[in-house]
Protein backbone atom coordinates (compact mmCIF):
# COMPACT_ATOMS: atom_id res chain seq x y z
CA UNK A 1 0.00 0.00 0.00
CA UNK A 2 2.75 2.43 0.95
CA UNK A 3 4.80 1.22 -2.00
CA UNK A 4 1.84 1.95 -4.25
CA UNK A 5 1.48 5.43 -2.76
CA UNK A 6 5.19 6.08 -3.20
CA UNK A 7 4.88 5.17 -6.87
CA UNK A 8 1.87 7.45 -7.32
CA UNK A 9 3.77 10.36 -5.77
CA UNK A 10 6.80 9.69 -7.97
CA UNK A 11 4.61 9.48 -11.07
CA UNK A 12 2.76 12.70 -10.19
CA UNK A 13 6.05 14.51 -9.53
CA UNK A 14 7.46 13.26 -12.82
CA UNK A 15 4.35 14.45 -14.61
CA UNK A 16 4.60 17.95 -13.08
CA UNK A 17 8.27 18.17 -14.07
CA UNK A 18 7.37 17.04 -17.59
CA UNK A 19 4.67 19.72 -17.76
CA UNK A 20 7.05 22.45 -16.59
CA UNK A 21 10.17 21.51 -18.59
CA UNK A 22 9.43 23.53 -21.76
CA UNK A 23 8.62 26.55 -19.55
CA UNK A 24 11.89 26.33 -17.61
CA UNK A 25 14.05 27.57 -20.43
CA UNK A 26 15.11 24.13 -21.61
CA UNK A 27 16.57 24.58 -25.11
CA UNK A 28 14.21 23.77 -27.99
CA UNK A 29 16.53 20.98 -29.09
CA UNK A 30 15.95 19.11 -25.83
CA UNK A 31 12.21 19.78 -25.89
CA UNK A 32 12.25 18.16 -29.30
CA UNK A 33 14.22 15.14 -28.05
CA UNK A 34 11.84 14.74 -25.13
CA UNK A 35 8.92 14.81 -27.57
CA UNK A 36 10.60 12.01 -29.48
CA UNK A 37 11.02 10.09 -26.21
CA UNK A 38 7.27 10.34 -25.42
CA UNK A 39 6.51 8.95 -28.88
CA UNK A 40 9.01 6.10 -28.65
CA UNK A 41 7.83 5.33 -25.13
CA UNK A 42 4.31 4.73 -26.50
CA UNK A 43 5.49 2.25 -29.12
CA UNK A 44 7.87 0.60 -26.64
CA UNK A 45 4.98 0.14 -24.18
CA UNK A 46 2.88 -1.34 -26.97
CA UNK A 47 5.65 -3.87 -27.60
CA UNK A 48 5.97 -4.57 -23.87
CA UNK A 49 2.32 -5.67 -23.86
CA UNK A 50 3.40 -8.48 -26.20
CA UNK A 51 6.91 -9.25 -24.95
CA UNK A 52 6.43 -8.71 -21.23
CA UNK A 53 2.80 -9.66 -20.69
CA UNK A 54 1.85 -12.13 -23.45
CA UNK A 55 5.21 -13.78 -24.11
CA UNK A 56 5.36 -12.87 -27.81
CA UNK A 57 8.65 -11.43 -29.07
CA UNK A 58 7.39 -9.42 -32.02
CA UNK A 59 9.90 -7.98 -34.46
CA UNK A 60 7.24 -6.39 -36.67
CA UNK A 61 6.38 -3.54 -34.30
CA UNK A 62 8.19 -0.99 -36.51
CA UNK A 63 6.03 -2.03 -39.46
CA UNK A 64 2.90 -1.25 -37.43
CA UNK A 65 4.43 2.01 -36.21
CA UNK A 66 5.36 2.85 -39.82
CA UNK A 67 1.91 1.97 -41.14
CA UNK A 68 0.50 4.54 -38.69
CA UNK A 69 3.04 7.10 -39.91
CA UNK A 70 2.42 6.44 -43.60
CA UNK A 71 -1.34 6.56 -42.98
CA UNK A 72 -0.94 10.22 -41.96
CA UNK A 73 1.03 11.06 -45.08
CA UNK A 74 -1.17 9.13 -47.49
CA UNK A 75 -4.40 10.42 -45.91
CA UNK A 76 -3.14 13.98 -46.35
CA UNK A 77 -1.62 13.74 -49.85
CA UNK A 78 -4.15 11.40 -51.46
CA UNK A 79 -7.41 11.94 -49.63
CA UNK A 80 -6.95 15.42 -48.14
CA UNK A 81 -7.85 14.16 -44.68
CA UNK A 82 -5.75 16.32 -42.39
CA UNK A 83 -7.85 16.96 -39.26
CA UNK A 84 -6.28 15.82 -36.02
CA UNK A 85 -8.72 13.26 -34.60
CA UNK A 86 -9.80 11.67 -37.91
CA UNK A 87 -6.15 11.15 -38.84
CA UNK A 88 -5.34 9.64 -35.41
CA UNK A 89 -8.25 7.21 -35.90
CA UNK A 90 -7.14 6.31 -39.43
CA UNK A 91 -3.57 5.64 -38.26
CA UNK A 92 -4.74 3.44 -35.39
CA UNK A 93 -7.18 1.50 -37.59
CA UNK A 94 -4.57 1.00 -40.33
CA UNK A 95 -2.11 -0.47 -37.81
CA UNK A 96 -4.75 -2.71 -36.20
CA UNK A 97 -5.85 -4.06 -39.60
CA UNK A 98 -2.21 -4.73 -40.51
CA UNK A 99 -1.71 -6.56 -37.21
CA UNK A 100 -4.86 -8.60 -37.85
CA UNK A 101 -3.23 -9.86 -41.05
CA UNK A 102 0.20 -10.31 -39.40
CA UNK A 103 -1.41 -12.31 -36.60
CA UNK A 104 -3.06 -14.75 -39.00
CA UNK A 105 0.35 -15.54 -40.48
CA UNK A 106 2.69 -15.28 -37.48
CA UNK A 107 0.53 -17.00 -34.85
CA UNK A 108 0.61 -20.24 -36.79
CA UNK A 109 3.82 -20.84 -34.91
CA UNK A 110 5.29 -19.85 -31.55
CA UNK A 111 8.68 -19.14 -29.98
CA UNK A 112 11.54 -18.79 -32.45
CA UNK A 113 9.25 -19.49 -35.43
CA UNK A 114 7.09 -16.53 -34.42
CA UNK A 115 10.15 -14.27 -34.22
CA UNK A 116 11.37 -15.28 -37.68
CA UNK A 117 7.95 -14.78 -39.27
CA UNK A 118 7.56 -11.32 -37.72
CA UNK A 119 11.02 -10.36 -39.03
CA UNK A 120 9.93 -11.45 -42.50
CA UNK A 121 6.65 -9.52 -42.22
CA UNK A 122 8.52 -6.38 -41.19
CA UNK A 123 10.81 -6.74 -44.19
CA UNK A 124 7.84 -7.16 -46.52
CA UNK A 125 6.25 -3.92 -45.31
CA UNK A 126 9.60 -2.14 -45.50
CA UNK A 127 10.00 -3.43 -49.07
CA UNK A 128 6.58 -2.07 -49.96
CA UNK A 129 7.42 1.34 -48.52
CA UNK A 130 10.77 1.36 -50.29
CA UNK A 131 9.64 0.20 -53.70
CA UNK A 132 5.97 1.11 -54.16
CA UNK A 133 7.02 4.57 -55.19
CA UNK A 134 3.64 5.74 -56.52
CA UNK A 135 2.07 5.33 -53.06
CA UNK A 136 4.93 5.74 -50.60
CA UNK A 137 7.34 7.96 -52.47
CA UNK A 138 9.97 5.22 -52.24
CA UNK A 139 13.28 6.13 -50.66
CA UNK A 140 12.39 9.83 -50.78
CA UNK A 141 9.36 9.24 -48.58
CA UNK A 142 6.56 11.76 -48.30
CA UNK A 143 7.28 15.32 -47.22
CA UNK A 144 5.17 18.32 -46.41
CA UNK A 145 3.10 16.82 -43.61
CA UNK A 146 1.60 19.62 -41.52
CA UNK A 147 0.73 19.33 -37.82
CA UNK A 148 -2.98 20.09 -37.62
CA UNK A 149 -4.50 22.05 -34.72
CA UNK A 150 -6.01 20.04 -31.85
CA UNK A 151 -9.46 21.59 -31.51
CA UNK A 152 -8.79 25.28 -30.80
CA UNK A 153 -5.06 24.78 -30.00
CA UNK A 154 -2.34 25.46 -32.52
CA UNK A 155 0.38 22.84 -31.95
CA UNK A 156 2.51 23.49 -34.99
CA UNK A 157 5.34 24.83 -32.81
CA UNK A 158 7.59 22.38 -30.97
CA UNK A 159 6.43 23.35 -27.49
CA UNK A 160 2.77 22.86 -28.34
CA UNK A 161 3.48 19.54 -29.98
CA UNK A 162 5.48 18.47 -26.93
CA UNK A 163 2.29 18.67 -24.86
CA UNK A 164 0.30 16.69 -27.43
CA UNK A 165 2.78 13.82 -27.28
CA UNK A 166 3.05 14.00 -23.49
CA UNK A 167 -0.75 13.78 -23.23
CA UNK A 168 -0.91 10.73 -25.50
CA UNK A 169 1.92 9.10 -23.58
CA UNK A 170 0.08 9.54 -20.28
CA UNK A 171 -3.21 8.28 -21.78
CA UNK A 172 -1.46 5.24 -23.26
CA UNK A 173 0.34 4.46 -20.00
CA UNK A 174 -2.90 4.68 -18.01
CA UNK A 175 -4.89 2.58 -20.51
CA UNK A 176 -2.22 -0.11 -20.83
CA UNK A 177 -1.72 -0.20 -17.06
CA UNK A 178 -5.44 -0.89 -16.65
CA UNK A 179 -5.42 -3.54 -19.37
CA UNK A 180 -2.55 -5.50 -17.80
CA UNK A 181 -4.30 -5.39 -14.40
CA UNK A 182 -7.68 -6.42 -15.80
CA UNK A 183 -9.09 -9.97 -15.91
CA UNK A 184 -8.09 -9.98 -19.60
CA UNK A 185 -4.56 -8.95 -18.60
CA UNK A 186 -4.42 -11.87 -16.18
CA UNK A 187 -5.35 -14.16 -19.08
CA UNK A 188 -2.45 -12.71 -21.11
CA UNK A 189 -0.05 -13.41 -18.23
CA UNK A 190 -1.39 -16.95 -18.03
CA UNK A 191 -0.74 -17.36 -21.75
CA UNK A 192 2.79 -16.04 -21.20
CA UNK A 193 3.48 -18.41 -18.30
CA UNK A 194 1.93 -21.74 -19.28
CA UNK A 195 -0.06 -21.94 -22.53
CA UNK A 196 -0.61 -25.66 -22.05
CA UNK A 197 -2.46 -25.19 -18.77
CA UNK A 198 -4.45 -22.31 -20.26
CA UNK A 199 -5.76 -24.66 -22.96
CA UNK A 200 -6.62 -27.25 -20.33
CA UNK A 201 -8.57 -24.57 -18.45
CA UNK A 202 -10.60 -23.81 -21.57
CA UNK A 203 -8.86 -20.70 -22.91
CA UNK A 204 -8.37 -20.36 -26.65
CA UNK A 205 -4.70 -19.39 -26.44
CA UNK A 206 -4.51 -18.37 -30.10
CA UNK A 207 -7.38 -15.93 -29.73
CA UNK A 208 -5.80 -14.08 -26.77
CA UNK A 209 -2.46 -13.76 -28.56
CA UNK A 210 -4.30 -12.44 -31.59
CA UNK A 211 -6.27 -9.90 -29.55
CA UNK A 212 -3.09 -8.80 -27.76
CA UNK A 213 -1.38 -8.22 -31.10
CA UNK A 214 -4.22 -5.99 -32.27
CA UNK A 215 -4.44 -4.00 -29.04
CA UNK A 216 -0.68 -3.51 -29.14
CA UNK A 217 -0.87 -2.43 -32.78
CA UNK A 218 -3.39 0.28 -31.90
CA UNK A 219 -0.85 1.96 -29.65
CA UNK A 220 2.00 1.39 -32.12
CA UNK A 221 -0.11 3.02 -34.85
CA UNK A 222 -0.88 5.97 -32.58
CA UNK A 223 2.84 6.46 -31.95
CA UNK A 224 3.46 6.27 -35.71
CA UNK A 225 0.92 9.03 -36.36
CA UNK A 226 2.59 11.24 -33.76
CA UNK A 227 6.00 10.43 -35.28
CA UNK A 228 4.89 11.49 -38.77
CA UNK A 229 3.70 14.85 -37.45
CA UNK A 230 6.82 15.20 -35.32
CA UNK A 231 9.17 14.81 -38.32
CA UNK A 232 6.70 16.32 -40.80
CA UNK A 233 8.08 13.62 -43.04
CA UNK A 234 7.70 9.86 -43.49
CA UNK A 235 10.35 7.59 -44.99
CA UNK A 236 11.07 3.85 -45.12
CA UNK A 237 13.55 4.16 -42.22
CA UNK A 238 10.64 4.64 -39.82
CA UNK A 239 9.56 1.03 -40.42
CA UNK A 240 12.89 -0.70 -40.93
CA UNK A 241 13.97 -3.80 -39.04
CA UNK A 242 16.55 -1.58 -37.32
CA UNK A 243 13.67 0.41 -35.93
CA UNK A 244 12.00 -2.79 -34.66
CA UNK A 245 15.23 -3.79 -32.96
CA UNK A 246 15.60 -0.35 -31.42
CA UNK A 247 12.08 -0.51 -29.99
CA UNK A 248 12.86 -3.93 -28.51
CA UNK A 249 16.07 -2.53 -27.01
CA UNK A 250 14.04 0.22 -25.32
CA UNK A 251 11.77 -2.46 -23.82
CA UNK A 252 14.72 -4.49 -22.55
CA UNK A 253 16.63 -1.44 -21.24
CA UNK A 254 13.61 -0.01 -19.46
CA UNK A 255 12.52 -3.30 -17.92
CA UNK A 256 10.42 -5.98 -19.57
CA UNK A 257 6.91 -6.22 -18.18
CA UNK A 258 6.92 -2.87 -16.39
CA UNK A 259 5.24 -0.52 -18.95
CA UNK A 260 6.42 2.70 -17.22
CA UNK A 261 9.99 1.46 -17.55
CA UNK A 262 9.70 1.87 -21.32
CA UNK A 263 9.82 5.63 -20.83
CA UNK A 264 13.31 5.31 -19.37
CA UNK A 265 14.32 2.93 -22.14
CA UNK A 266 13.12 5.46 -24.72
CA UNK A 267 14.80 8.40 -22.95
CA UNK A 268 18.15 6.60 -22.79
CA UNK A 269 18.09 5.49 -26.43
CA UNK A 270 16.89 8.83 -27.81
CA UNK A 271 19.29 10.97 -25.77
CA UNK A 272 22.32 8.72 -26.03
CA UNK A 273 22.01 8.26 -29.79
CA UNK A 274 21.64 12.00 -30.31
CA UNK A 275 24.31 13.15 -27.86
CA UNK A 276 26.83 10.45 -28.82
CA UNK A 277 26.43 10.99 -32.55
CA UNK A 278 27.44 14.62 -31.98
CA UNK A 279 30.62 13.51 -30.22
CA UNK A 280 31.87 10.51 -32.15
CA UNK A 281 31.29 8.68 -35.38
CA UNK A 282 31.55 5.44 -33.42
CA UNK A 283 28.43 6.26 -31.42
CA UNK A 284 26.68 3.03 -32.37
CA UNK A 285 29.55 1.02 -30.91
CA UNK A 286 29.32 3.00 -27.67
CA UNK A 287 25.56 2.41 -27.57
CA UNK A 288 26.16 -1.29 -28.02
CA UNK A 289 28.47 -1.33 -25.02
CA UNK A 290 25.92 0.55 -22.92
CA UNK A 291 23.18 -1.96 -23.82
CA UNK A 292 25.52 -4.79 -22.99
CA UNK A 293 26.38 -3.36 -19.58
CA UNK A 294 22.72 -2.78 -18.70
CA UNK A 295 21.67 -6.28 -19.71
CA UNK A 296 24.60 -7.83 -17.81
CA UNK A 297 24.37 -5.80 -14.61
CA UNK A 298 20.70 -4.81 -14.47
CA UNK A 299 18.89 -7.76 -16.01
CA UNK A 300 15.52 -6.41 -14.86
CA UNK A 301 16.17 -3.20 -16.78
CA UNK A 302 16.87 0.32 -15.55
CA UNK A 303 13.78 0.53 -13.34
CA UNK A 304 14.87 -2.60 -11.46
CA UNK A 305 17.88 -0.61 -10.29
CA UNK A 306 15.72 1.87 -8.37
CA UNK A 307 14.33 -0.52 -5.73
CA UNK A 308 17.76 -2.13 -5.45
CA UNK A 309 19.51 1.19 -4.82
CA UNK A 310 16.69 2.22 -2.47
CA UNK A 311 17.10 -0.98 -0.47
CA UNK A 312 20.85 -0.45 -0.30
CA UNK A 313 20.36 3.12 0.96
CA UNK A 314 17.90 1.97 3.62
CA UNK A 315 20.19 -0.86 4.54
CA UNK A 316 22.99 1.62 5.20
CA UNK A 317 20.97 4.11 7.18
CA UNK A 318 20.52 2.19 10.46
CA UNK A 319 24.21 1.35 10.43
CA UNK A 320 25.02 5.03 10.17
CA UNK A 321 22.63 5.95 12.99
CA UNK A 322 24.12 3.39 15.29
CA UNK A 323 27.61 4.90 15.13
CA UNK B 1 -28.35 -47.20 -26.04
CA UNK B 2 -31.84 -48.60 -25.36
CA UNK B 3 -32.75 -45.60 -23.28
CA UNK B 4 -29.93 -46.27 -20.85
CA UNK B 5 -28.07 -43.27 -19.45
CA UNK B 6 -25.57 -41.78 -21.90
CA UNK B 7 -22.09 -42.39 -20.57
CA UNK B 8 -19.97 -39.47 -19.45
CA UNK B 9 -16.92 -40.55 -21.41
CA UNK B 10 -16.88 -43.14 -24.17
CA UNK B 11 -13.82 -44.27 -26.13
CA UNK B 12 -14.23 -46.48 -29.13
CA UNK B 13 -11.41 -48.24 -30.93
CA UNK B 14 -8.88 -45.58 -29.96
CA UNK B 15 -5.45 -46.26 -31.47
CA UNK B 16 -2.36 -44.09 -31.47
CA UNK B 17 0.81 -44.60 -33.42
CA UNK B 18 3.99 -42.55 -33.37
CA UNK B 19 5.50 -43.59 -36.69
CA UNK B 20 5.76 -47.34 -36.57
CA UNK B 21 5.45 -47.44 -32.77
CA UNK B 22 1.97 -48.40 -31.64
CA UNK B 23 1.27 -46.79 -28.27
CA UNK B 24 -2.44 -47.48 -27.99
CA UNK B 25 -4.25 -50.31 -29.72
CA UNK B 26 -8.03 -50.43 -30.04
CA UNK B 27 -8.84 -49.01 -26.60
CA UNK B 28 -12.58 -48.95 -25.86
CA UNK B 29 -14.40 -48.26 -22.64
CA UNK B 30 -17.29 -46.19 -21.33
CA UNK B 31 -17.47 -44.42 -18.00
CA UNK B 32 -20.85 -43.53 -16.54
CA UNK B 33 -21.69 -40.23 -14.90
CA UNK B 34 -20.53 -40.10 -11.29
CA UNK B 35 -18.30 -43.14 -11.67
CA UNK B 36 -14.75 -43.09 -10.27
CA UNK B 37 -12.39 -45.10 -12.35
CA UNK B 38 -8.67 -45.78 -12.05
CA UNK B 39 -6.37 -46.53 -14.96
CA UNK B 40 -3.35 -48.57 -13.97
CA UNK B 41 -0.58 -50.30 -15.83
CA UNK B 42 3.19 -50.49 -15.89
CA UNK B 43 5.32 -47.60 -17.16
CA UNK B 44 5.02 -47.25 -20.91
CA UNK B 45 1.56 -48.83 -20.98
CA UNK B 46 0.19 -45.71 -22.68
CA UNK B 47 -1.73 -44.17 -19.76
CA UNK B 48 -0.52 -40.58 -20.19
CA UNK B 49 -0.89 -40.79 -23.97
CA UNK B 50 -4.47 -41.91 -23.42
CA UNK B 51 -5.10 -38.88 -21.17
CA UNK B 52 -3.58 -36.52 -23.73
CA UNK B 53 -5.88 -37.97 -26.37
CA UNK B 54 -8.98 -37.67 -24.17
CA UNK B 55 -8.03 -34.07 -23.30
CA UNK B 56 -7.44 -33.16 -26.95
CA UNK B 57 -3.72 -32.42 -26.69
CA UNK B 58 -2.78 -35.24 -29.06
CA UNK B 59 -4.62 -36.27 -32.21
CA UNK B 60 -5.52 -39.94 -32.37
CA UNK B 61 -4.75 -42.27 -35.26
CA UNK B 62 -8.08 -44.15 -35.21
CA UNK B 63 -11.22 -44.29 -33.15
CA UNK B 64 -13.52 -41.81 -31.45
CA UNK B 65 -13.89 -39.93 -28.16
CA UNK B 66 -17.32 -38.89 -26.93
CA UNK B 67 -18.43 -36.82 -23.91
CA UNK B 68 -22.08 -37.21 -22.90
CA UNK B 69 -22.84 -38.63 -26.32
CA UNK B 70 -21.31 -35.69 -28.24
CA UNK B 71 -18.46 -36.45 -30.60
CA UNK B 72 -15.28 -34.73 -29.39
CA UNK B 73 -12.76 -36.60 -31.53
CA UNK B 74 -11.70 -33.57 -33.55
CA UNK B 75 -12.32 -30.87 -30.93
CA UNK B 76 -9.49 -28.70 -29.55
CA UNK B 77 -8.29 -29.00 -25.96
CA UNK B 78 -9.98 -25.75 -24.96
CA UNK B 79 -13.29 -26.76 -26.55
CA UNK B 80 -13.23 -29.96 -24.50
CA UNK B 81 -12.53 -28.00 -21.33
CA UNK B 82 -15.49 -25.79 -22.25
CA UNK B 83 -17.62 -28.94 -22.56
CA UNK B 84 -16.86 -29.84 -18.94
CA UNK B 85 -13.54 -31.64 -18.95
CA UNK B 86 -10.76 -30.74 -16.50
CA UNK B 87 -7.39 -32.37 -16.09
CA UNK B 88 -4.29 -32.24 -13.92
CA UNK B 89 -0.78 -32.99 -15.08
CA UNK B 90 1.74 -35.55 -13.95
CA UNK B 91 4.41 -32.84 -13.75
CA UNK B 92 3.00 -29.78 -11.98
CA UNK B 93 1.74 -27.36 -14.61
CA UNK B 94 0.83 -24.10 -12.88
CA UNK B 95 1.57 -20.42 -13.55
CA UNK B 96 4.80 -20.12 -11.53
CA UNK B 97 5.21 -16.34 -11.42
CA UNK B 98 1.55 -15.56 -10.77
CA UNK B 99 0.26 -15.44 -7.22
CA UNK B 100 -1.58 -18.38 -5.70
CA UNK B 101 -4.91 -16.56 -5.88
CA UNK B 102 -4.31 -15.48 -9.49
CA UNK B 103 -3.75 -19.12 -10.42
CA UNK B 104 -7.13 -20.04 -8.95
CA UNK B 105 -8.87 -17.02 -10.48
CA UNK B 106 -7.63 -18.02 -13.95
CA UNK B 107 -9.40 -21.34 -13.52
CA UNK B 108 -12.54 -19.73 -12.08
CA UNK B 109 -12.98 -17.09 -14.79
CA UNK B 110 -12.23 -19.46 -17.69
CA UNK B 111 -15.86 -19.89 -18.65
CA UNK B 112 -17.03 -16.39 -17.71
CA UNK B 113 -17.36 -13.38 -20.00
CA UNK B 114 -15.20 -11.64 -17.42
CA UNK B 115 -12.11 -13.05 -19.14
CA UNK B 116 -12.59 -10.48 -21.89
CA UNK B 117 -13.01 -7.49 -19.52
CA UNK B 118 -10.03 -5.25 -20.13
CA UNK B 119 -10.95 -1.81 -18.92
CA UNK B 120 -11.39 -2.47 -15.21
CA UNK B 121 -8.64 -3.61 -12.85
CA UNK B 122 -9.04 -7.03 -11.27
CA UNK B 123 -9.06 -5.45 -7.83
CA UNK B 124 -12.71 -4.55 -8.51
CA UNK B 125 -13.74 -8.19 -8.85
CA UNK B 126 -14.23 -8.88 -5.13
CA UNK B 127 -16.67 -11.77 -5.46
CA UNK B 128 -14.27 -13.64 -7.75
CA UNK B 129 -11.51 -13.24 -5.16
CA UNK B 130 -13.84 -14.42 -2.39
CA UNK B 131 -14.67 -17.51 -4.43
CA UNK B 132 -10.95 -18.22 -4.94
CA UNK B 133 -10.23 -17.71 -1.24
CA UNK B 134 -12.97 -20.16 -0.27
CA UNK B 135 -11.31 -22.79 -2.44
CA UNK B 136 -7.88 -22.04 -0.98
CA UNK B 137 -9.27 -22.37 2.54
CA UNK B 138 -10.21 -25.96 1.78
CA UNK B 139 -6.52 -26.83 1.51
CA UNK B 140 -5.33 -24.37 4.14
CA UNK B 141 -3.52 -22.07 1.70
CA UNK B 142 -5.68 -18.97 2.10
CA UNK B 143 -3.01 -17.19 4.13
CA UNK B 144 -0.52 -17.57 1.26
CA UNK B 145 -2.73 -16.25 -1.54
CA UNK B 146 -0.45 -13.33 -2.39
CA UNK B 147 2.73 -15.38 -2.77
CA UNK B 148 3.88 -16.53 -6.17
CA UNK B 149 2.92 -20.17 -6.71
CA UNK B 150 6.62 -20.93 -7.17
CA UNK B 151 7.20 -20.15 -3.49
CA UNK B 152 4.94 -23.00 -2.35
CA UNK B 153 6.30 -26.36 -1.32
CA UNK B 154 6.01 -29.30 -3.68
CA UNK B 155 3.12 -30.90 -1.78
CA UNK B 156 1.24 -27.59 -1.74
CA UNK B 157 1.77 -27.15 -5.49
CA UNK B 158 0.31 -30.61 -6.07
CA UNK B 159 -2.76 -29.55 -4.12
CA UNK B 160 -3.09 -26.34 -6.12
CA UNK B 161 -2.70 -28.44 -9.28
CA UNK B 162 -5.88 -30.31 -8.31
CA UNK B 163 -7.57 -27.18 -6.98
CA UNK B 164 -7.31 -25.53 -10.39
CA UNK B 165 -9.09 -28.46 -11.99
CA UNK B 166 -11.80 -28.42 -9.31
CA UNK B 167 -12.24 -24.67 -9.77
CA UNK B 168 -13.29 -25.38 -13.35
CA UNK B 169 -16.36 -27.14 -11.88
CA UNK B 170 -15.86 -30.06 -14.24
CA UNK B 171 -18.29 -32.83 -15.07
CA UNK B 172 -15.38 -35.09 -15.89
CA UNK B 173 -12.07 -34.88 -14.06
CA UNK B 174 -8.88 -36.54 -15.32
CA UNK B 175 -6.13 -36.84 -12.69
CA UNK B 176 -2.69 -37.81 -13.94
CA UNK B 177 -0.75 -39.26 -10.99
CA UNK B 178 -1.90 -36.68 -8.44
CA UNK B 179 0.46 -38.00 -5.76
CA UNK B 180 3.53 -38.43 -8.00
CA UNK B 181 6.68 -37.68 -6.04
CA UNK B 182 4.85 -36.86 -2.79
CA UNK B 183 5.95 -37.96 0.67
CA UNK B 184 3.40 -40.32 2.28
CA UNK B 185 1.96 -37.59 4.53
CA UNK B 186 1.36 -35.26 1.59
CA UNK B 187 0.02 -38.12 -0.50
CA UNK B 188 -2.60 -38.87 2.10
CA UNK B 189 -3.59 -35.18 2.16
CA UNK B 190 -4.23 -35.41 -1.56
CA UNK B 191 -6.14 -38.67 -1.14
CA UNK B 192 -8.36 -37.07 1.50
CA UNK B 193 -8.92 -34.14 -0.85
CA UNK B 194 -10.04 -36.46 -3.64
CA UNK B 195 -12.29 -38.48 -1.33
CA UNK B 196 -14.08 -35.28 -0.35
CA UNK B 197 -14.79 -34.60 -4.01
CA UNK B 198 -16.42 -37.93 -4.58
CA UNK B 199 -19.95 -36.60 -4.76
CA UNK B 200 -21.04 -35.84 -8.29
CA UNK B 201 -17.96 -35.42 -10.42
CA UNK B 202 -16.88 -38.27 -12.66
CA UNK B 203 -13.24 -39.08 -12.03
CA UNK B 204 -10.62 -40.90 -14.05
CA UNK B 205 -7.38 -41.40 -12.17
CA UNK B 206 -3.95 -42.58 -13.29
CA UNK B 207 -1.97 -43.62 -10.25
CA UNK B 208 0.84 -45.91 -9.22
CA UNK B 209 0.20 -45.63 -5.50
CA UNK B 210 -2.29 -48.41 -4.79
CA UNK B 211 -3.21 -46.86 -1.45
CA UNK B 212 -4.57 -43.86 -3.33
CA UNK B 213 -6.21 -45.99 -6.00
CA UNK B 214 -8.07 -48.23 -3.57
CA UNK B 215 -9.08 -45.30 -1.41
CA UNK B 216 -10.63 -43.28 -4.20
CA UNK B 217 -11.89 -45.40 -7.09
CA UNK B 218 -14.41 -48.20 -7.41
CA UNK B 219 -13.48 -49.46 -10.87
CA UNK B 220 -10.14 -50.26 -12.49
CA UNK B 221 -9.03 -50.46 -16.09
CA UNK B 222 -5.66 -52.13 -16.64
CA UNK B 223 -3.56 -51.09 -19.64
CA UNK B 224 -0.65 -53.16 -20.88
CA UNK B 225 1.30 -52.50 -24.07
CA UNK B 226 -1.40 -50.09 -25.18
CA UNK B 227 -4.30 -52.52 -24.77
CA UNK B 228 -7.03 -52.89 -22.18
CA UNK B 229 -6.25 -56.22 -20.51
CA UNK B 230 -8.74 -56.00 -17.67
CA UNK B 231 -11.70 -53.83 -16.71
CA UNK B 232 -13.80 -54.39 -13.60
CA UNK B 233 -14.46 -53.54 -9.96
CA UNK B 234 -11.50 -53.04 -7.69
CA UNK B 235 -12.23 -56.36 -5.97
CA UNK B 236 -12.38 -58.25 -9.25
CA UNK B 237 -9.11 -56.77 -10.49
CA UNK B 238 -7.36 -57.48 -7.22
CA UNK B 239 -8.28 -61.13 -7.59
CA UNK B 240 -7.38 -61.33 -11.27
CA UNK B 241 -4.38 -63.63 -11.60
CA UNK B 242 -3.47 -62.30 -15.05
CA UNK B 243 -3.32 -58.70 -13.79
CA UNK B 244 -1.25 -59.75 -10.82
CA UNK B 245 1.18 -61.37 -13.18
CA UNK B 246 1.70 -58.44 -15.53
CA UNK B 247 1.47 -55.50 -13.18
CA UNK B 248 1.03 -56.07 -9.55
CA UNK B 249 3.64 -58.78 -9.35
CA UNK B 250 1.43 -60.77 -7.01
CA UNK B 251 2.01 -58.26 -4.24
CA UNK B 252 -1.64 -57.62 -3.47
Amino acid sequence: MTAQRRWLIAAAAGFVVALLLPRLGVPTFYVSLLTQAWIYAIVAMSLDLLVGFTGLVNFSQAALFGVGAYAVAIAATRFHVVDFFPVVCIGIIAAVVTAAIFGLVALRSEGVGFIIITIALNEIVWGLAYQWVSVSGGDNGITGIVRPPVGPFDVSANTGYYYVCLAFFVISLVLLSIVVRSPFGLVLKGVRETPRRMRALGYNVWLYRYLAMMISAGFAGLAGVLFAWYNQFVGPNSLSLDQSTQILIMVILGGIGTLYGQLFGALVVVFLSNELSAVTQRWETVLGVVYFVVVMYAPGGLVALVPRLWARLRGLRPAVERT
Amino acid sequence: MNGAAVSCLALEGVSKRFGSLSVLEDVSFAIGAGERCGIIGPNGAGKSTLFNIIAGELPLTRGSVRFFGGDMTRKSAHARARAGLARTFQTTTLFPKLSVIENIVLALQAHSAERFHLLAPRSRYHSRDREARALLERVGLASREAEPVDALGYGEKRQVEILLALAQKPKLLLLDEPTAGLAPADASLVTEMLKRERGGVTMVLIEHDMGVVFGVVERLIVLHHGRVVADGTVEAIRGDANVQDIYLGGKL
